[in-house]
């Protein structure tokens, strides 16, 4: 009789293993996903300005790395792509996207910094579901969304909007958009500011 | 015995009652604002009706066997195959993207069968992405079979808000046209072994 239990013990175990591999392969993600609901499209008051030098930050990475913005001044186009939060519905989505458009960023010698109020710990679980990412992840959990303060994007929740901010090469901030936190900005409207910024260096 | 019990029942009766009116049961509560959620596609259900738009490239509307015409729409029944297999995806999805080859392994091996070839048509629709995302997709992973864009998630919602990669697969010819027969989200592993699962699914 327990032989018996435990046979049928292991042969359970081991379909629920399974059942939740194939389950991490399919959709899985989403399981892990914490929906907030319908939030305020919007939750801040922007400070920065088109036409103005974007301020400066340095910020860690999920690679290790510290990276300050001023590094990439002369050297590459910046897309600062502030989500909200970890784990949440959207923001899940969109880098993931990103991540297989890294060609189009190279034709406009883009690059995109990543930038959540989450810790590194998170962050690092969080992007490590979606693959690897080819742009740098950073965190500005502490001080707490300093930087997202900073630019006057950071939610009276503490969380980030939804915002993306294209930088020149000399630091000038050329494309801002402070988007709809519930929806997720369409890709083209990013590269068609890519182009424009191109096209005038 | 009465006396003994009586109280009791009484104390779990005040408590049932309590609970009840202080809102504790959920059934107490007022419905919820949100929309009831469309059904899931399911296998002996009809598929939702859905439309798409018209594909203006010669060789797609070929391979889908569209005649010539000027409306702007098309439904999935107007597809001309016996079966029709609908990859539900999106192109911000790292599951979709990891399952695009054996998709298009599926549709070559599909293709390499005249016989096949000539019952099962493969269309993909992009839920919440963009003609111009739709098309980065079928770039970067040149998919060979034609994609649709669901830029404002209308068929999301109608087919209840499916989690991606989703495949359905209906029949599309005959007394049983637009009934499903497979419905099944995520990968669906081997591309040889599903060919023939959906050939068989198929004759039931």
């Amino acid at each position: 009789m327990g032989k018996k239990l435990n046979f049928i013990i292991v042969i359970l175990t081991g379909l629920m293993l399974f059942n939740s591999t194939l389950f991490a392969a399919s959709g899985g993600f989403r399981e892990m996903i914490y929906d907030p609901g319908t939030l305020p499209p919007t939750d801040s008051h922007i400070k920065v300005k088109v036409g103005e030098p974007a301020p400066d930050f340095t910020l860690h990475a999920v690679s290790g790395k510290v990276i300050s913005l001023k590094d990439y001044r002369g050297k590459k186009v910046v897309v600062l792509s502030f989500i909200p939060a970890a784990w949440t519905p959207v923001c899940s989505d969109q880098w993931p996207g990103y991540n297989i458009v890294d060609s189009l960023f190279k034709r406009y010698n883009a690059t995109i910094l990543g930038i959540s109020v989450d810790n590194i710990p998170t962050l690092y679980s969080w992007t490590g579901q979606m693959g690897k990412l080819w742009f740098e992840v950073l965190s500005d959990f502490w001080p707490h969304g300093r930087v997202a303060e900073t630019y006057g994007i950071l939610r009276s929740s503490g969380t980030s909007e939804r915002c993306l901010i294209v930088i020149d090469k000399k630091g000038i901030i050329r494309y801002i958009d402070v988007h709809d936190i519930n929806k997720r900005p369409p890709l083209e409207d990013l590269i068609r500011e890519l182009k424009k910024v191109g096209e005038k260096e | 015995m009465n006396k003994r019990c009586f109280p009791g029942l009484s104390m779990a009766a005040a408590a049932l009652v309590f609970f009840l009116f202080s809102g504790g049961c959920s059934g107490n509560r007022p419905a919820p604002a949100t929309p009831v959620k469309a059904p899931v596609p399911a296998v002996g259900k009809q598929l939702p009706a859905m439309l798409l738009s018209a594909p203006g490239r010669a060789s797609i509307r070929a391979y889908l066997g569209l005649p010539e015409t000027a409306k702007r729409t098309i439904s999935p029944g107007d597809i001309d195959s016996e079966i029709l297999l609908i990859e539900i995806f999106s192109m911000y999805c790292p599951y979709c993207q990891h399952e695009a080859p054996s998709v298009n392994q599926l549709y070559d091996l599909i293709q390499s069968d005249k016989k096949i070839a000539a019952r099962i048509k493969i269309i993909g629709i992009g839920i919440g992405n963009s003609a111009y995302e739709v098309g980065i997709f079928q770039e970067k992973y040149k998919v060979k079979f034609p994609l649709f864009a669901d830029d404002n998630y209308v068929i999301y919602k109608d087919i209840g808000q499916v989690r991606t990669p989703f495949f359905i697969a209906i029949h599309n010819r005959g007394a049983r046209k637009n009934l499903i027969f497979y419905a099944k989200r995520g990968g669906f592993g081997d591309s040889e072994d599903f060919l023939q699962a959906l050939l068989d699914l198929a004759e039931r």
